[in-house]
């Protein structure tokens, strides 16, 4: 009896210990084929939070909701989009801070196995998401900057029946992406500044409403020593398209 | 071995383990309000109903409010449903309620603050009432793991506030709730669903971050008082009569069928509709934000 028990234990042990996919013994499998959740296709940003910082330019001095420092005040406080425009600096509102905050779709693809690629209309910025030791070499800072990812997948990945393929997606995994290497930039389209400092961590999860749609939620946080006294948490939501219906590049602009 | 002795391992190899598919959601978290800051702090514009999906009669009903509405005894706190997790400015302190016996989860809950009630996520898989049973400022809520994220259906609440300036949810308003944790951060993504007065679901995601800050409630929950709004009296505006509903045109030059709302208003393609008709005003006036405060 005791013995019988033992051996359960053993087993149950074992697949507790698994990875939590591919298995052991054969080659690892590429970050795409190891993807918890499916990001690629269309969304849309559905724009019902800081609606007036976000569909429109809002008002210079309009800080409501950054923990700005004092210098970062003084910054903003010269903000001039004409001046901006006039220097083909309009793209400071588009950098990987705050683009996931532009009312704008968003299309997922594989670049190849190791890097996923987020193009935006918005603006028409595109965001390369490397996995492992595939990150581009460095060269000088740029709006996107350089982005490192890796799935998470925790509890539910170990042990037990494998994935259902028509399980909700939350909770099956998600991607976490760092970003550094950052050109400075807005926050936001009135001048509120992140330096070349800034550091983004984004987290990227997936939902299933009781209706149907499926959601992307991003959990967005920016550090920046120079013009934040604290990070910057913010999170957008995007819902799922069957196809590209709306997706309508247009060019940065600094005035709209 | 005896029979007791491999009980005793089995229960201290289970008790090692962690639960399968669950994340501990319990501690305190603090609201970090970057987003919707004002809506969340002080309360939002009058009259600011941008990205809000109501249909006519939510709007109709919106433009009736008197915000001294609140003033009346009977509605000073019922106003404030289990939506007020998702738009008002507290943190969230939670934890789980065990079965003394078996040792389960039988529900989390998120303590009451002020005007919100206590959220009980039963996680027993009990039945929601009937749809006939009566309703509370409480409503009823069930939870559900799907793998690290756990989701929470309210039903059952009383009528409420959508946003606080007036936006109303009717008693038949679902809310589901996602809790997603990464680390130190707990993402909450919600939306409500009100077949009366939204034309489609209305969502929200805030990030809470993990302290050791004890988030305890700032008080009992709400007390009614007498704040003299004559008895049989409720305050309100007839249909065009609503003297703030420009307010959002006059203080940041959003045009007033933006402010109106509607589910098109929070959709990129609409930001087409309104181009010529807005105008950056020139400086902020109030609520401005800053280096001294949010």
């Amino acid at each position: 009896m005791g013995y019988r028990i033992f051996a359960l234990i053993a087993v149950a042990l074992s697949l507790v210990a698994q990875p939590p996919r591919g298995g052991r013994g054969g080659p690892p499998q590429s970050p795409q084929a190891m993807a918890p959740i499916d990001l690629t296709g269309y969304w849309v940003s559905i724009v019902d939070e800081d609606w007036r910082f976000r569909m429109v330019v809002p008002p210079a001095g309009d800080y409501m909701g950054v923990p700005m420092t004092a210098e970062s005040k003084k910054v903003a406080d010269t903000w001039d989009p004409a001046k901006d425009e006039a220097a083909g600096e309009q793209c400071k509102a588009f950098g990987a801070p705050a683009i996931l905050r532009q009312p704008e779709h968003l299309h997922f693809t594989w670049q190849d196995d190791h890097t996923l690629r987020l193009d935006t209309d918005a603006g028409t910025q595109t965001r390369v998401f490397h996995f492992g030791d595939s990150k581009e070499p460095a060269g000088p800072p740029s709006l996107q900057g350089d982005s490192v990812a890796a799935w998470e997948v925790k509890g539910g990945g170990r042990g037990g029946p494998p994935p259902d393929p028509n399980a909700p997606p939350q909770g099956k995994g998600s991607l976490k992406v760092t970003t550094t290497h950052l050109k400075a930039g807005y926050l936001r389209k009135n001048g509120v500044p992140y330096s070349e400092n800034a550091q983004l961590t984004e987290y990227y999860d997936m939902i299933k409403e009781h209706n149907g749609d499926l959601m992307l939620v991003v959990t967005i946080v920016t550090t920046d020593p120079k013009y934040l006294r604290e990070p910057f948490i913010i999170t957008s939501h995007f819902k799922k398209q069957a196809d590209n219906a709306g997706w309508n590049p247009t060019p940065c602009s600094a005035k709209w | 071995m005896t029979r007791n002795s491999i009980r005793l391992t089995l229960a201290l190899f289970c008790a090692g383990l962690p639960a399968l598919a669950q994340v501990d959601l319990s501690g305190s978290w603090q609201s970090k309000n970057h987003e919707d800051a004002l809506e969340r702090g002080a309360g939002p514009n009058p009259g600011d109903f941008t990205g809000i999906p109501f249909n006519e009669s939510g709007r109709a009903f919106a433009l009736m409010n008197s915000q001294s509405q609140l003033s009346m005894p009977e509605r000073i706190c019922a106003f404030y449903s289990q939506w007020h997790l998702m738009v008002g400015t507290f943190g969230v302190k939670m934890w789980n309620e065990v079965d003394p016996v078996t040792g389960k989860t039988i529900a989390w809950v998120i303590a009451p603050w002020e005007d919100r009630a206590e959220m009980k996520i039963w996680m027993d898989g009990r039945p929601h009432p009937s749809k006939n049973a009566p309703h509370s400022q409480e409503g009823f809520t069930t939870g559900v793991w799907d793998g690290d994220v756990l989701t929470a259906t309210t039903t059952h609440m009383l009528t409420g506030y959508l946003r606080r300036n007036g936006v109303m949810t009717s008693d038949q308003a679902t809310m589901v709730t996602h809790f997603i944790r990464h680390g130190d951060l707990l993402t909450l993504a919600s939306e409500i669903v009100d077949p009366i007065y939204l034309t489609e679901p209305y969502y929200i995601s805030r990030t809470f971050v993990n302290t050791t800050n004890l988030m305890n409630s700032g008080g009992p929950p709400c007390i009614p008082g007498d704040e003299g709004v004559p008895e049989g009296t409720v305050p309100h505006y007839l249909p065009g009569k609503n003297p703030l509903v420009d307010e959002m045109t006059k203080v940041y030059g959003i045009p007033q069928e933006a402010a109106m709302g509607g589910a098109e208003t929070a959709y990129p393609a609409y930001r087409d509709k309104i181009k010529d008709k807005f105008k950056t005003p020139a400086k902020c006036q109030k609520n401005c934000g800053g280096p001294a405060g949010l």
